[in-house]
């Protein structure tokens, strides 16, 4: 049974199976070693004397425009939340457009618009691209790829190999929001909430917390998969595991009306401007802190710790009982009832 | 989300925790234990996100039984959708559908390979569908118990009214009475409560179930969903066993009313009749089954493209029925996690997010 011949859409979901692909078919061409082993978000390199991070993230979302943001807002800060959980400061991009025949103008010029306003707001620069347009059909209106060049801050060093019991994982702010909104808006569910997304960019979080390089262990923007798939990937053949409060993690309020109605567990679901950081419990009070002084973080809160439970990711539920957070498998199906 | 939340308050599930302890204790004290079966596919999955049986004493065991209607759909129906799809009929599903293992393969990999098989969130999206593509035919997906039938079957009288040509349904309807009935009857299944489901009685009514509990003496309690619905009902049931008593008690009462939903039931009786129904794992239960009434038939889409719904052949090792009727536990089957995971699944329990395997896999592995 576990001979897939063709792409699924789960291949896409962030799951096992979107793992599944990248193990078999990338990483044993192209990560075995150098720069991509171990896949981290963004590529160290050394050039002369100074240390880079590379990164790059493509973007199919639809629909193009949805609360809270649209494709553009969310190539710039897809890239630029890459390349800043990889403990670097973002500062050029490139930008390639694949546009399908028919798409308005007056809509790719709103989303060009607010690539520039999210990049300026940044701090980084558009600074080489390119344009194709392919025939009705071929593309689902538009798809934007971005890749990112940061200059690493000083002093982070950050890596599953440096997680330790009883470190303390912090979130910066509420969880599932963008996801939520995205099916919320596609199948137009239309729960009269303002649910928004929550596409936004971590680099001031990384520079904030930066104050306390060596207390942080490790850094990643839960995206496809959400904080399940992050922290089941970390804990994969460790010596420790992860245990979480379900009461302390947060959640939106509207984002939680839309995940129940599916029956989806928001643990699953993305975020596109949240990040999770693991740091060492002596100074996870001031790097939450921090966050909360930012307005991006003003959600922030600390939802668990790191325990010597091997390989797992535990919840302790709101009524007090525990289970294992798995990693999602692929696609997220809404549940017949 | 205050309503919601209100019904997994931590205090109030410690509180009602003990009461159970405490009942369980008396039990146990008689060399007693409980077995109590969850009927319905939410029940299982609400068990397993809140991690109750992990709380409970040991000798409270929950039995899931058979009801996520994604679970119990024989492998042929899966396969004549597949084959439909494969015609280039539209085929419009809830989502759950899509990775069940028909005798071969899912409609997942029917999309893959070029099918047209859509998400539905709503049966409606499935008439729009059709109204959007007058040249196509469009296949709705008619799984599920009382819960999930009414608003399937509103497909047709929205055909009707409309006079749309183009959309049918593939049905195979399930009921949960006459399933209880197979279970309290069957030698192997051996339980001393049933956890009523909360939707399907809102539909059907409380009293739906009266005649079953005089006829098999069985503690039974309509529970709700929410965790504190489910230690409430289990409570109940502990009660009732404690004090050797065999009654029908609704805890849902702020859903389920004694005669259920009237316009809701007057619809699947105006549509529909009761049929025999092949349940994956357990077989033919008479009467447990819902097909459209003659005058409808045009709309029935295994008559208008002649497929076959039953019969199929699925992996002989898979251990679902044994499972489906409470007789072993998912990690007592030797595919569990080995063969067959949720990516990969070989038997139908491992498929919806509501089946006892994949909840199994996914919360207590």
């Amino acid at each position: 049974m576990s001979d897939v011949e063709r792409i699924l859409l789960g291949h896409g979901g962030g799951g096992k199976l979107s793992r599944n692909l990248i193990d078999k078919e990338i990483v044993t061409r192209f990560a075995t070693e150098g720069p991509l082993a171990g896949l981290p978000d963004g590529a160290s390199l050394q050039v002369g004397s100074e240390q880079l991070v590379f990164s790059t993230d493509s973007f199919v979302v639809s629909p193009l425009e949805f609360p809270g943001g649209d494709i553009g807002k969310l190539a710039v800060h897809g890239t630029v939340n890459d390349v800043s959980v990889s403990g670097a400061v973002p500062k050029w991009l490139s930008l390639a457009l694949i546009i399908e025949e028919g798409l308005e103008i007056s809509l790719l010029q709103r989303i060009l618009d607010s690539i520039k306003e999210a990049a300026d707001e940044i701090g980084v620069q558009v600074v080489t691209g390119d344009t194709k347009v392919v025939a009705r059909g071929q593309c689902d209106k538009l798809f934007v790829n971005t890749a990112g060049i940061g200059r690493k801050i000083e002093n982070i060093n950050t890596g599953i190999h440096r997680i330790q019991q009883g470190d303390v994982i912090i979130t910066s702010g509420t969880l599932g929001d963008h996801g939520m909104a995205i099916m919320a808006a596609r199948e137009q569910l239309t729960l009269n909430n303002d649910l928004k997304s929550d596409t936004g960019s971590v680099h001031r979080l990384v520079q904030a917390a930066a104050k306390w390089p060596e207390s942080i262990k490790f850094m990643r923007d839960p995206t496809r998969g959400g904080i399940a798939a992050v922290l089941g990937e970390i804990v994969e053949d460790q010596p420790f595991g992860i245990e979480l409060k379900e009461e302390k993690i947060p959640y939106n309020p509207d984002a939680r009306a839309v995940a129940e109605v599916l029956g989806i567990d928001l643990m699953h679901v993305a975020c596109e401007g949240r990040m999770l950081l693991i740091a060492a419990p002596e100074e996870a009070a001031n790097i939450l802190e921090a966050w909360k002084a930012l307005p991006e973080g003003k959600g922030a809160a600390i939802i668990g710790e790191v325990t010597g439970d091997s390989g797992r990711v535990i919840l302790e539920t709101q009524i007090g009982g525990r289970r294992m957070v798995d990693i999602p498998q692929g696609e997220l199906l809404p549940r017949i009832c | 989300m205050k309503y919601i939340d209100g019904f997994r308050n931590h205090m109030a599930a410690k509180a009602i925790t003990e009461d159970i302890h405490d009942l369980a204790a008396k039990l146990s004290g008689d060399n007693r234990e409980a077995r109590i079966m969850e009927v319905c596919g939410s029940h299982t999955m609400s068990i397993a996100r809140y991690g109750i049986r992990q709380i409970l004493p040991d000798n409270v065991r929950l039995i899931s039984g058979p009801g996520c209607p994604v679970c119990v759909t024989d492998a042929a129906y899966i396969d004549a959708a597949i084959e439909l799809a494969e015609k280039g009929i539209h085929i419009a599903t809830f989502g759950d559908m899509l990775k069940v293992p028909g005798s071969r393969r899912t409609l997942a990999d029917a999309r893959g390979a070029g099918g047209n098989v859509h998400i539905c969130y709503s049966p409606l999206d499935a008439v729009k569908l059709a109204k959007d593509n007058p040249e196509e035919e469009i296949v709705f997906l008619g799984i599920g118990f009382e819960t999930t039938v009414p608003p399937v079957i509103s497909i047709i009288k929205k055909a009707l009214a409309e006079n749309l040509k183009n959309i049918s349904v593939l049905t195979a309807f399930k009921l949960v009475p006459p399933a209880l009935e197979a279970l309290a009857e069957d030698k192997d299944v051996a339980v001393n409560g049933f956890l009523l489901p909360a939707h399907v009685s809102a539909i059907i009514g409380a009293e739906a179930y009266r005649g079953f509990v005089e006829k098999h003496k069985i503690s039974s309690v309509i529970a709700g969903f929410e965790p504190l619905d489910i230690l409430l009902g289990i409570k109940g049931l502990l009660d009732q066993l404690v004090g050797n008593r065999v009654e029908l008690v609704n805890q849902y009462a702020r859903v389920v009313k004694s005669g259920g939903n009237r316009i809701a039931l007057s619809l699947i009786r105006e549509i529909l009749e009761p049929a025999d129904a092949s349940w994956r794992g357990i077989g033919t239960i008479p009467g447990s089954g819902l097909k459209l009434r003659e005058e409808f038939s045009k709309y029935d889409a295994a008559k208008k493209f002649k497929v076959s719904t039953e019969g199929g052949t699925p992996d002989k090792r898979c251990r679902c029925g044994e499972v489906l009727r409470g007789m072993i536990f998912p990690d007592e089957c030797p595919l569990f996690n080995t063969e067959c995971t949720p990516l990969f699944p070989v038997g139908p329990c491992m498929v919806s997010s509501e089946g006892s395997c994949a909840a199994y896999y996914k919360y207590s592995r």
